[in-house]
């Protein structure tokens, strides 16, 4: 008898359809420029899906996650030797296994903080981060470091893609988007994720049903961090330069700043977030000097117009909801 | 048959200057339904916050099956057996009152290590949530999200929600407060049908209602045990009239 939620679905299939065949064709177009913009907007979805399983699926709300894409980063960055390339399979699984350990680490003493408080720890481990990388010789200063080959793919003899290609670096990000966007869908339905949510909705009543609720958000604060790493690291690969501003508390402003645009608590938004969010700072930066002023002005506006984010727009006002509601 | 599952020594808790409980000593037994009676402020949701675990006591001990639990985590005292409901609705508002089930039925199988399957698929939890919702008289609103569900509705949620954690010992705190009557008589009803089978601590202010179903009945003023005894024994007490049955009489 209800059709709607039924051809809520078909249109929604039809939409990720539609994008997914959208960002698969889009090197085709042609411009490079674009190619490699749109190379780094994936790279910050992925970030921000993973501030996404904090913030909107544990109501864990981290103002410090850029330590963890700085420590991804930072990896290559560190492992890379100066005379010849990194091999991409034997870095990325270092820099997201630091990154997870770093988080791990940081998550055993921040978890337990709550609501205002757990925003300015989270700050302040990231800005020790930070110093650790900007003011130590093991970070090699404010310069960061540049990397002068490109990491290679190679497994035995076989070397299946060319990181030192645009189009092939932007196609080993848009893969990695996709599967982290999967992973996190699946784990999310989890039993696991259902708990990730109920922390978020009552943590009290979760350790009153039983619940190790800490280990839960350490749990969610190290795939988080891990996944933030991730992002790093494929930052690091596409620029082939890293520095401390990777991990300063703009960065993590931004991809907070991404979520609230496009929906916190939603896949979708968060990747969307991120599209709208460089969309704006290179309309406005085209625009004027002061695009932030623009920015800020725009984010303000649809905070207060749209609560929900982008991701609400399309009438998914169902988004935070767990289980199958019978109608409405 | 004098099954004694849950007991406290001298149990106190004080708040600044207040004696919100103080030396209360109590036994639950499986197999009897316990009521705590007491005007409002006799302590009687600070004594079942402390025997959860949401309260740590201030002095005195509680042990659950010879166990001395007095400093365990509530949510330990929860996955050994000791499970509560709250005077005061305290469910996942936005989740369908299925997964509010569901999810407290997931507590006693968390597998959070499956993280590759789907939670709503899992069948053993599925159906003890089934049937918690069902023992509270929910089978049919399971599909609706919390938070539009009505008052009484809500209540018998936060009992559902209880019964799917398949607790030993059960503390209820004001079950039928803001029950209809029709869904205060299947409450009472549902208590007559846990009783045998679990330790429960019944804190009602119905008194139709505790007297019908308890066995033993402890009435609480100022944080203390007044008097506690048979059902019939606390009717004939002058001590009880004078403190409390009387001003309900008036
Ligand atoms: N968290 C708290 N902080 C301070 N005082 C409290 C707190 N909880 C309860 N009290 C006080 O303890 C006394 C007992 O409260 P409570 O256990 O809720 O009584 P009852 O459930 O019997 O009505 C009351 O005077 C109440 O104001
Ligand atoms: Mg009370």
């Amino acid at each position: 008898m209800i059709h709607a939620p039924e051809r809520q679905d078909r249109r929604k299939a039809i939409a990720l359809a539609a994008a997914l065949l959208l960002l698969a064709l889009f090197p085709f177009a042609g411009a490079a420029f674009y190619t490699e913009l749109v190379t780094k907007v994936m790279i910050l979805a992925i970030f921000a899906l993973s501030l996404d399983v904090l913030v909107g699926y544990t109501g864990l709300v981290s103002f410090g996650h850029a330590a963890y894409y700085g420590v991804g980063a930072y990896a290559l960055g560190l492992l890379a030797p100066p005379y010849e390339a990194a091999n991409l399979w034997l870095t990325l699984p270092v820099a997201v296994g630091a990154a997870a350990l770093a988080a791990l680490f940081v998550g055993a003493f921040v978890v337990r903080v709550k609501g205002i408080y757990f925003i300015m720890v989270t700050l302040a481990f990231a800005q020790m981060f930070y110093f650790v990388f900007h003011d130590t010789r093991f970070g090699r200063g404010s310069d960061g470091i540049s990397m002068n080959f490109k990491p290679v793919a190679a497994i035995g003899g076989f070397t299946p893609f060319d990181l030192a290609n645009a189009v092939h670096v932007y196609y080993f990000v848009f893969a990695a988007l996709v599967l982290v966007f999967v992973f996190l869908r699946v784990l999310l339905r989890s039993p696991f994720g259902r708990a990730l949510q109920g922390i978020r909705s009552n943590e009290h009543r979760m350790r009153s049903l039983g619940y190790p609720v800490y280990w839960y958000k350490l749990a969610s604060f190290t795939v988080a961090g891990a996944l933030a790493g991730l992002a790093g690291y494929l930052s690091a690969l596409q620029f082939g330069f890293v520095n401390p501003e990777l991990l300063s508390w703009h960065q993590s402003g931004n991809v907070l700043l991404m979520l609230i645009l496009g929906g916190v608590g939603s896949l979708y938004g968060a990747v969307a977030g991120a599209f709208a969010f460089v969309a704006l700072q290179e309309l406005f930066s085209s625009l004027t000097t002061h695009w932030q002023l623009l920015l800020g002005g725009t984010i303000i506006l649809l905070v207060i117009f749209l609560p929900g984010g982008l991701a609400s727009i399309a009438g998914r006002f169902k988004r935070t909801l767990v289980g199958e509601p019978d109608d409405e | 048959m004098s099954d004694v599952v849950l007991a406290t020594l001298g149990l106190s808790r004080r708040f600044g200057g207040l004696m919100a409980v103080s030396g209360v000593a109590i036994e639950l037994h499986r197999g009897r339904l316990h009521a705590v009676l007491g005007p409002n402020g006799a302590g009687k949701t600070t004594l079942i916050n402390l025997l959860s675990g949401d309260l740590a006591a201030t002095a005195g001990n509680i042990r659950y099956r010879g166990e001395d639990i007095t400093r365990c985590s509530a949510d330990r005292r929860s996955r050994i057996g000791i499970g509560r409901s709250y005077q005061k609705t305290n469910i996942f508002p936005a989740f369908t009152a299925f997964e509010n089930c569901r999810l407290a039925a997931q507590s006693r199988a968390p597998r959070p290590f499956a993280v590759f399957t789907d939670a709503a698929r899992h069948r053993p939890v599925r159906e003890a949530a089934e049937r918690a919702l069902d023992a509270a008289g929910l089978a049919a609103r399971g599909g609706s999200v919390a938070s539009a569900l009505s008052h009484g509705e809500q209540r018998q949620l936060e009992i559902a929600m209880v019964l799917a954690t398949a607790p030993e010992v059960l503390l209820l705190d004001e079950p039928l407060a803001g029950m209809g009557a029709e869904e205060a008589q299947r409450m009472v009803g549902l208590l007559r049908t846990l009783a045998p089978k679990h330790a429960i601590l019944l804190v009602e202010h119905d008194m139709d209602a505790v007297f019908a179903v308890a066995d033993v009945i402890t009435v609480m003023v100022n944080g203390q045990v007044l008097e506690s005894g048979a059902p019939a024994q606390i009717r004939a007490s002058p001590a009880v009239r004078r403190a409390y049955l009387g001003e309900a009489d008036e």
